[in-house]
């Protein structure tokens, strides 16, 4: 393998890998605070609709991010509502929001642009156009390093870059503020934070709402970045990796960017590799795919290291009367 | 206020599913009225596309035996206090062992091959749900998310499987040889004109037996009594002896059998060979179905019926008023399992508050007032 194949393939781990990341993310900031996820293939996918469908009305990608994102916080919010005021089974709350959202986007979608279910295709300025870091032309001709730089680096979405942003900002929020330790403390033991003097309700909602913003990116990510334009199911079970990915770097959030590059490198693998061979013995496509399914539920069992989540996790609070 | 007493019986078994199926129609008929249809003629073209003729009927069962065994495998499994959300997972697998039988004894008769592809249904579901049972019996991973990693993993073995293993040469798609016709299930058209040429067969029945057999594990046998006990305090389940890790591998297992019963009806009969995502997502209307008839096999059979309805009316709605897909259907779906499942909260309070003004107690209180006032 010469290095061009390489950065082409760490390239395309990168490009796949940035959904995850982001719903990755946003699952982390519920699940810190005490409220299981397992919603966030429904809000990436209310995301995705929103985002496209605006973009393809207005002609721009910004106010398609920010209408994917508006309309993830109000699924999150309605997720927020069942499973925190109303105590409801989170779990269930999940599941009914990836079904609403599976449900509601291909029939607006449909109702609204007759092309069934897929949003009509964008304008260049409604979907989101790779940058060019600075210099790119002047270093691609160096060795290893300029390919590296001007095709590795450089010369993806926006939100690409902005996804690995994410990342230390979560590590300083979570690790490094007041709220984070709050947000940490309520997913562990949220009397204890409620005999502070601090509203547990309040402190999960915001967990909530900041996942949704971050679905919001992740969803928009698929449809009008990655893609151009909705279809039916676009985001094809990646909130499930997400999660996967999650508890694969038990809830902290420098291992889950590792873990979604793994996955993501996984899935440029798997396309890459249709029909190889590894000593004369075909490797089936669909075993790559299993993987990160696979190595979830055998670290979940505890057979690789053990990954134990937020204590208080799955458990609506009830304040002592 | 005193604190609220729990609701009588019937209000919280009939009573508030009911409010909640109505709030989520009234939701649905909102979102229908928003783009500018009439709700009530969708409602009325989903009952008649339901329930107008034998065809209708047909099928609306057809689509209920799926949801019986679904419906099933999640409340047998949350009575033990487990969430099953992998029946999409098992009963795609339970394919497997459906066609590897039908295909291996296909020159026998029908009642020959059934009862040994009912076996194997049963075994192959329940073996994919026995793993996620076991690594949460022994090992402590939370079956929620195992069963839903299991689902992907079946997926990808089962195209695997379909393209690679099962696959005849002389067929370009991802699917196996078809059941000789001798071999199939027979539908119940063959025995009743009027269903016409509709899928449902003998699995209706087989589903009907499920539903007496559940009642009868839950409430009436030694074993029920315990699964029930772990589903309301494992603590005290474990301090009675029981042995909650055997209990969580066995109901596991026996909910994966009824939700690998889906294959059985669908390959068996329905689609005679195994083909790609034949569970068309039935094992999460079990969800619905599950919460919905509160884990009663009496609620469930209604509940299946409903979705039943619902699924085959929400197919012919199309055809009355243009642009109303079936998707309608699955919003519907989505937004029963948040109000009976996730948003409780939103009546039962009201509705207690509601229920102790009219209790005896209320009653006695306030005429005791009364004497005081006229008293003083």
């Amino acid at each position: 393998m010469d290095i061009g194949v390489i950065v082409s393939i760490l390239d395309a781990t990168l490009r796949l890998s940035t959904p995850l990341l982001l719903a990755c993310l946003a699952g982390l900031y519920s699940e810190r605070a005490g409220v299981f996820d397992i919603g966030l293939e429904g809000k990436m996918l209310a995301s995705a609709f929103a985002a496209a469908s605006i973009a393809a009305v207005t002609g721009s990608a910004w106010l398609g991010l920010l209408a994917g994102i508006i309309v993830s916080v109000l699924t999150a919010s309605l997720q927020g509502a069942a499973a925190i005021s109303l105590k409801g089974n989170q779990l269930i709350a999940g599941v009914a929001i990836n079904m609403l959202a599976a449900g509601l986007t291909t029939f607006l979608g449909q109702q609204w642009f007759q092309q069934g279910g897929r949003t009509p295709p964008l304008q260049p300025g409604g979907r989101f156009t790779a940058i060019e870091l600075p210099f790119t032309q002047e270093l691609a001709g160096v060795p290893i390093l300029g390919p590296i730089y001007s095709e590795l680096i450089s010369g993806h979405y926006v939100l690409v870059y902005i996804a690995f942003l994410a990342v230390p900002i979560t590590a300083y929020v979570l690790y490094r503020t007041r709220f984070g330790l709050r947000l940490r403390a309520v997913g562990e033991n949220p009397k204890a934070v409620d005999t502070a003097g601090i509203s547990v309700t309040r402190l999960r909602y915001q967990a909530v709402l900041i996942t949704g913003v971050l679905c919001g990116f992740a969803g928009a990510y698929f449809s009008i970045a990655q893609g151009s334009g909705f279809g039916n199911d676009m985001t094809a079970g990646k909130g499930y990796i997400a999660l996967a990915a999650l508890i694969f770097a038990k809830w902290r959030p420098v291992p889950a960017m590792f873990t979604c590059l793994l996955f993501g490198f996984l899935d440029a693998l798997q396309i890459r590799l249709q029909g190889a061979r590894l000593g004369g013995i075909e490797i089936p496509v669909q075993a790559i795919q299993a993987l990160p399914y696979v190595l979830t539920v055998i670290l979940l069992a505890g057979f690789i290291g053990k990954a134990v989540g937020p204590k208080a996790g799955g458990v609506p609070y009830t304040k002592e009367r | 206020m005193s604190a609220l007493r729990p609701l009588p019986r019937w209000a919280d078994l009939v009573l508030l599913p009911i409010l909640n199926l109505l709030l989520a129609f009234i939701v649905a008929g909102l979102v229908v009225l928003i783009i500018g249809q009439n709700p009530f003629v969708a409602i009325s073209a989903i009952a008649t596309g339901a329930f107008g003729n034998g065809y209708n009927i047909g099928y609306t069962l057809y689509y209920t035996t799926n949801f019986i065994f679904t419906g099933l495998a999640v409340a047998l499994a949350a009575h033990a206090g487990l969430f099953n959300i992998g029946g999409n997972g098992q009963a795609y697998v339970a394919g497997l062992g459906v066609i590897f039988v039908a295909l291996a004894l296909d020159q026998y008769h029908w009642a020959i091959v059934m009862p040994v592809a009912l076996i194997a249904a049963a075994v192959f579901g329940g073996v994919w749900a026995f793993i996620p049972g076991y690594l949460q019996a022994k090992r402590g991973s939370h079956v929620v998310i195992t069963t839903i990693m299991f689902n992907f993993i079946a997926s990808a073995l089962m195209v695997y499987m379909l393209n690679r293993v099962l696959k005849p040469a002389n067929v370009s798609g991802p699917e196996s040889r078809m059941i000789a016709e001798g071999a199939r299930m027979p539908r119940l058209s063959e025995f009743f004109p009027p269903f016409q040429y509709t899928p449902v067969n003998l699995s209706l029945i087989v589903a009907i037996i499920a539903l007496f057999v559940v009642y009868v594990l839950v409430w009436r046998t030694k074993f029920g009594f315990a699964l029930r006990t772990l589903g309301h305090n494992p603590v005290a389940s474990r301090y009675a002896g029981m042995s909650n890790s055997r209990i969580i591998m066995i109901v596991m297992t026996l909910s994966g059998a009824l939700a690998g019963m889906v294959a059985f009806n669908e390959v068996l009969s329905v689609q005679n060979r195994l083909v790609l995502d034949f569970v068309a997502d039935a094992g999460f209307v079990g969800i619905a179905v599950a919460l919905m008839g509160r884990n009663h096999p009496v609620g469930v059979a209604f509940a299946a019926l409903l979705f039943g309805a619902l699924y085959q009316g929400g197919n012919e709605l199309q055809y009355v008023v243009p642009g109303l897909t079936r998707e309608m259907v699955v919003v519907i779906q989505a937004l029963v399992i948040l109000f009976t499942g996730a948003m409780e909260g939103l009546f039962r309070p009201g509705l207690q508050r509601t229920f102790m003004l009219f209790s005896p107690e209320q009653k006695a209180e306030a005429a005791a007032r009364e004497t005081v006032g006229s008293e003083g």
